[in-house]
């Protein structure tokens, strides 16, 4: 069966911690796909798992028809990870970095050279190419980690978190790598920051404690709320419109109402005819997040009681 | 089509980053360890007035094969934990045997300096025959086999490298410290010699100084001591293959 399958895959260390919890998630194996969560929500330890890297307590998975379990060589042919935390080795080069990396891919030295060349080419690394690694920002040496698997022939890529601690400006140079390179491969992405999954993703999955809570693109997860449009009034102190939906203060003073897109486009009148200035949107994937998330969480009803955040 | 991959580069990737890289980028690795086997040889060659050299020097070969294991163990769980290239290459098409290969193979160019002048002194100051050197060259083989199945699963252990070098100081007092590999045994009082032979290396040091001639063991002595070797050899091999920690559970 063609895409990424997962069916009832869950892990338990042997501290006793479950992970994850009879995950099952099914999505295509093209573009980038996101797994969104929190920290400890089980991101890592499901890409672990689809990377051959640890065995799952129970439940399978398959990728393109290849099952993770019992074909591990088969699918390691295919895939290639950056895994959380990876550090590029300080005594190294990026070139010497990628050039040995596709050594273990099992390149012939002389192709290697050749690939790892242009892969940090790609990635603006050509002019540090043969600087040691320590002497890279901490940006840089994400790059070359990056430059690794789009070096490879592999076309699974899993990237657990690539762009925690870096500044906004690298962040966005990954991000227009990692477009460019969604076109030829599947991206497997997991990150916490929502408006890179926003972004950068074809479709999303949101998990929590270790459970799949949504999963789908953007419209599809926006469909799964029950108040699919924000008005967000800058003015803490306006008068709300009665509405149906949900009120949330901010803690700048600032009001956004959540609502239907009846409701909202009604609102957005009344508000005009006032002169209130306001911003009207569909939910962002951080509002669906929380939404989404909180409603797990706290078991809430969705109701329209007003609250804090 | 399917890309036809070579075992070759996947073992030479190995060798670069555990040795030559490190020595070309880190040219004081070089120094220290060219320096290392031979502290040890000279506080022995200056304590016996030179009489144990060339027990000292046949022990700093065998000492040199087991601190590979030792060392190995060090530098994959430094990779693996803080570096996190065990990962990237248990999700790639390297196999953990061609891994530990490279690896070991990597830990000998690393030494290659220091064993290339140990063997210039083997050749000049050990007098053995050709059998003789056989069985040493074989015990040292014997010696590498087991600390780099040791120290790979060990390395696949260790969460981090503290704990690593844990495992190294109790991995090194063991095989290191308390066998007689630069004296002979007879050196060793005798309640204290039996905790010697708890160690592997013990009977791998009775082998290489009889080989030499520089101790006089009777001939079963000698084929228990290379039982013992090759059975411990095979048991931490088949526990290394078993135990492993590749992809984890």
């Amino acid at each position: 069966m063609k895409g990424l399958v997962c069916r009832n895959i869950s892990k338990r260390y042997p501290t006793g911690k479950v992970a994850l919890k009879s995950m099952s998630l099914s999505v295509e194996s093209k573009g980038i796909f996101a797994l969104i969560g929190r920290n400890g929500a089980g991101k890592t330890t499901l890409v672990r798992i689809l990377a051959t890297q640890m065995m799952p307590t129970s439940g399978t998975a398959s990728i393109d028809g290849i099952d993770i379990i019992r074909e591990p060589g088969r699918l390691r042919q295919e895939i290639a990870i950056v895994p959380q935390e990876a550090r590029a080795i300080p005594w190294l080069t990026p070139m010497e970095t990628v050039y040995s990396y596709l050594l273990w891919r099992g390149f012939e030295s002389g192709e290697a050279k050749k690939r790892a060349r242009k892969a940090l080419n790609d990635v603006g690394m050509g002019d540090q190419a043969d600087k040691m690694n320590q002497y890279l920002s901490g940006g840089m040496k994400r790059k070359v980690l990056v430059a690794t698997v789009i070096a490879s022939e592999a076309r699974i890529i899993f990237l657990d978190e690539p762009t925690t601690g870096l500044d906004p400006i690298s962040r966005s140079d990954l991000w227009k790598m990692l477009a460019k390179l969604k076109k030829e491969r599947f991206i497997f992405l997991t990150t916490h920051y929502l408006d890179e999954a926003e972004k950068l993703a074809d479709s999303i999955a949101i998990v929590e404690e270790g459970k799949l809570v949504a999963s789908g693109t953007i419209e599809e997860l926006r469909g799964k709320v029950k108040y699919p449009y924000s008005i967000k009034l800058l003015d803490g102190n306006t008068k709300v419109p009665k509405v149906r939906g949900k009120v949330i203060k901010g803690l700048d003073g600032s009001i956004q109402i959540l609502t239907g897109e009846d409701e909202a486009y009604s609102v957005s009148k009344e508000l005009i005819k006032k002169g209130t200035k306001f911003a009207l949107g569909p939910l962002t994937l951080d509002d669906i997040f929380y939404s989404l998330v909180r409603k797990k969480i706290e078991g809430d009803d969705d109701g329209d009681e007003e609250e804090n955040w | 089509m399917e890309m036809k991959r070579r075992i070759g580069s996947q073992i030479l990737a190995s060798i670069l980053v555990n040795a030559i890289y490190t020595m070309k980028n880190y040219p004081i690795m070089l120094v220290w360890t060219f320096l290392s086997p031979f502290s040890l040889l000279l506080v022995i060659f200056f304590v016996s007035n030179g009489t144990l050299l060339g027990v000292g020097i046949e022990g700093a070969l065998v000492m040199s094969m087991v601190l590979s294991g030792i060392s190995m163990q060090g530098d994959l769980s430094h990779l693996r934990n803080d570096m996190k290239l065990q990962d990237m290459v248990v999700s790639s098409p390297t196999s953990a045997l061609i891994y530990i290969v490279g690896m070991a193979i990597s830990e000998l160019v690393y030494s290659a300096p220091a064993l290339t002048v140990l063997g210039i002194l083997a050749v000049l100051f050990i007098h053995t025959t050709i059998m003789g050197a056989v069985q040493i060259f074989l015990v040292m083989a014997l010696m590498f086999a087991f600390s780099i199945a040791l120290g790979f699963m060990l390395s696949t252990f260790s969460s981090d490298v503290i704990q690593s070098w844990a495992f190294s100081g109790i991995v090194s007092t063991f095989l290191s410290t308390i066998p007689p590999v630069y004296y002979p045994i007879t050196y060793i009082p005798l309640p204290y010699r039996y905790i010697a032979y708890l160690s592997p290396t013990t009977y791998a040091a009775q082998i290489a100084q009889n080989a030499a001639g520089y101790v006089s063991v009777p001939a079963g002595t000698v084929v228990v001591d290379w039982i013992v070797l090759i059975g411990v050899s095979i048991l931490i091999l088949f526990i290394a293959a078993k135990k492993t920690r590749w992809r984890e559970r």
